[in-house]
């Protein structure tokens, strides 16, 4: 607001004090300027500003190969990123028409690495929330302790903490290690119990339950005209999870249960991270068990997929497969196509118009944080001013998703 | 001594004693602020809070959040327009002596993204100290990075201590 | 499931596409589903907004996304706003969730006006800001048409296939400041010089 139509509304509704909460703001989860308008503590009116974090990844997309943009893709919701890479590499498999051709091996470990960075993402999401509610030190603490060892796994197989770019099409970027299977049974043995711990701390703590259940409460139709999707639904009562209603990559295979929740407050929203975190647990157990190991992590079609060193060396095709491949990447034919999965955030879509040549045309992904912040008015008016931060903390805003 | 109090060059024996005992000090107690953007933020954040990678064991245990209280800004995530003048407002409001690295590919040259949105570089704003490559770092990086820049504080960086080199 | 969602699809197919046809008669066309099977539908743009209340009066509660997509130089009208619907029961949470989608595709022109939706939906709002800012359409009656991810005063439509990737620094020819210090071998160079 301007000082003009600052002192303009001060000198009508002089109760009234308009406060910025600007984009740097160790409260604000990332850059998030809030601009609200209180009377004494309540917060009588409230909007959203972001654009703070705008990187032109959609523009980028348009400029780099089909294989390539996939990098770009990773950089969105930096705490999911191999979501966002999954999401992208499935609308582009859908318009090749090569999804039943995934080997088995590849379906499987896309879904193991999905439900550990689920898991690496509540954590942080936890951590920071905590922190925000004033319990400064304990559960960031234990949390990232957890998350460091998934990133350790995530180092291993794809060779980069984050954003691992590891998911191509067609499969994966290269062969699991000989310890994989090794690594995630370690830290299933492990994860129950932290978990466990994290939650006895932070959930029935009577500060945190003070002052979150019944607080910022949202609707079913609220969230649904706001366009709310993942955890920010399902506390209002609705079971609406892609993974069960739309499966991808053999997720109807899988027995896990969506938990629900009725309430619609701030203590349902982390409630419910702590018993999806439980499910996920339960999903990689099944995974890990029908991880068939003698298989290609990759699909056999030259035209897609680099052939092996071996080969370029001695064969004529293997090399002109690798220089186109190198040069110019791959064509996929002409179409659009909507392809969601469940991201930790909620539904991520990818909207992919191609026009039949080695870039894509137009990516649009469709980010579920972005409704999830522009909701915010619902939440945050009529509360006080300190509820503000803890609804901010716990609809789990990514600030990389929000304004691409 | 100078009229603002600051001894210029050489000084004498008292001065130079007292010089590199405020550098010891001075090194040995950077406070970080928070200044987290982007997948950066999420490494700086292991370095702040993490029981891995502890960056309190070198003095920055405390990362404030105003920056009338921090001396060191880790510009950590990509530059975008929007933002451009709010950190060079908070930059300003650091007091002196204060520090820049520039965490990470998009900081120190604007990364993967060389378009219309990403301000290619945050040098092109302020004045960095290290540039720490990676897309993100690890925080190992960012450790030597730091170990660096306090090994440069406590010799000869112009902004400690209280004998100004050159003019 | 997938069963489930084949039924959905086949029932929005043969059921609410033929009567949406018959509720506005030579305004809506039929195209064939590409590979995700989705059914979808071209609109004219003076009818989109009916075409919206009277898909959510048959069920379609809930809007996935606004877009919207730019062809140029491919074909005219350059533009096309692309939205999905979804049918999600409308009040009761735990309701049967008919899980058909649909999408609706409007071609548009550079300043052909096309109704806003954020008073049926809220979440449009923010979502056709983001398109007024990236593609620069004429979208009428909307309550706050501002600058939503670029700054305030940036001049220009970003998301255009004619914008340059590098925007206004495209203009500008720029030497890399190393150019500079490279020895070429066809061109007297001064040695740099200590301290430069």
């Amino acid at each position: 607001m301007s000082m003009a139509e600052d002192l303009e509304l001060e000198e009508q509704r002089p109760e009234r004090m308009s406060l910025s909460i600007g984009p740097h703001h160790p409260a604000t989860h990332g850059v998030l300027r809030v601009k609200l308008e209180l009377e004494g503590e309540t917060v009588v009116k409230a909007e959203p500003e972001t654009g703070f974090l705008h990187t032109g990844i959609e523009k980028t997309a348009e400029h780099l190969n089909w294989n390539q943009a996939t990098t770009v893709m990773d950089r969105m919701d930096y705490l999911a990123p191999i979501s966002n890479n999954t999401g992208y590499v499935l609308a582009v498999e859908k318009l090749l028409g090569i999804e039943d051709r995934i080997p088995e091996k590849a379906r499987v470990t896309r879904v193991v690495l999905l439900e550990l960075n689920r898991i690496a993402s509540h954590l942080v999401g936890l951590g920071t929330g905590g922190l925000d509610y004033g319990n400064i030190g304990t559960p960031i603490f234990w949390a990232f302790e957890l998350r460091d060892r998934i990133l350790d796994i995530f180092e291993h197989t794809t060779g980069q903490r984050m954003n691992p770019s590891y998911i191509r099409v067609g499969g994966l970027a290269y062969d699991l290690p000989h310890n994989f299977k090794e690594m995630v049974e370690d830290f299933l043995k492990l994860a129950p119990s932290r978990i466990q711990e994290l939650k006895d701390v932070m959930l029935n703590n009577p500060i945190f339950v003070d002052r979150a259940k019944g607080v910022s409460v949202i609707t079913y139709e609220q969230a649904l005209r706001y366009g709310l999707t993942g955890r920010n639904l399902r506390v209002t009562g609705s079971d609406y999870d892609v993974r069960k209603y739309y499966p991808y990559l053999g997720y109807e295979n899988y027995d896990f249960n969506v938990p629900v929740y009725t309430a619609g407050d701030s203590w349902s929203r982390v409630a419910i991270t702590f018993d999806e975190m439980f499910e996920s647990l339960k999903i990689i157990r099944q995974a890990l068990d029908n991880l068939p190991w003698d298989d290609r992590h990759i699909i056999d079609d030259r035209k897609l997929v680099l052939p092996p060193k071996q080969e370029v060396k001695h064969s004529m095709e293997a090399l002109i497969h690798h220089f186109k491949l190198v040069h110019y990447g791959f064509d996929v034919p002409a179409g659009e196509v909507y392809v969601a999965i469940e991201s930790p955030r909620g539904e991520i879509g990818f909207y992919v118009v191609s026009d039949g040549g080695n870039k894509p045309m137009r990516v649009r992904v469709r980010p579920p944080s972005f409704y999830a912040v522009y909701s915010l008015p619902v939440l945050l008016e009529g509360h006080l001013l300190s509820d503000m931060v803890g609804a901010i903390a716990t609809i789990d805003p990514v600030f990389g998703e929000v304004d691409r | 001594m100078s009229a603002d109090g600051v001894f210029k060059d050489q000084g004498g024996f008292l001065t130079t004693t007292v010089d590199s005992f405020l550098r010891w000090a001075q090194s040995n107690s950077i406070w970080p602020l928070t200044f987290g953007l982007a997948c950066c933020a999420i490494e700086m954040m292991n370095l702040a809070s993490g029981p891995r990678y502890d960056i309190a064991r070198y003095g920055s245990e405390a990362f404030r959040a105003s920056p009338r209280q921090a001396d060191l800004m880790f510009v950590s995530g990509r530059v975008s327009n929007k933002m451009a003048p709010v950190i060079k407002r908070v930059y300003s409001q650091m007091l002196e002596p204060k520090w820049v690295v520039a965490f990470g590919a998009c900081a120190s040259s604007g990364g993967i993204f060389d378009n219309y949105a990403v301000m290619q570089g945050v040098d092109n704003m302020l004045p960095v100290d290290i540039y720490v490559p990676g897309c993100p770092p690890t925080p190992e990086a960012v450790i030597y990075a730091v170990q660096k820049l306090r090994g440069q504080i406590r010799k000869d960086d112009p902004r400690g201590g209280i004998i100004v080199r050159g003019q | 499931m997938h069963e489930r969602v084949a039924a959905a699809r086949e029932r929005v197919n043969t059921q609410v596409i033929p009567a949406l046809v018959e509720a506005f008669p030579g305004k809506v066309e039929v195209i064939p589903p590409t590979n995700d099977l989705i059914p979808q539908v071209y609109v004219a743009s003076d009818v989109h907004e009916p075409v919206a209340r009277w898909l959510k009066e048959r069920g379609f509660h809930m809007l996935v996304d606004i877009t919207a997509a730019d062809y140029y130089p491919k074909r005219e009208p350059r533009f096309e706003l692309v939205y999905h619907l979804r049918e999600m029961p409308e009040k009761d949470p735990k309701g049967e969730k008919g899980l058909g989608m649909i999408r609706v595709r409007v071609k548009l022109t550079e300043k052909e006006p096309v109704h806003t939706l954020s008073h049926i939906w809220e979440m449009a709002n923010a979502a056709e800001r983001e398109i007024w800012d990236q593609f620069g359409l004429n979208i009428v009656n909307h309550p706050n048409l501002t600058r939503i991810l670029n700054p305030d005063d940036w001049e220009g439509h970003p998301l255009r296939r004619d914008y340059p990737l590098r925007g206004p620094r495209a203009l500008i020819n720029l030497e890399m400041p190393a150019d500079e210090n490279r020895y070429h071998p066809f061109v007297e160079a001064e040695p740099a010089k200590e301290g430069e």
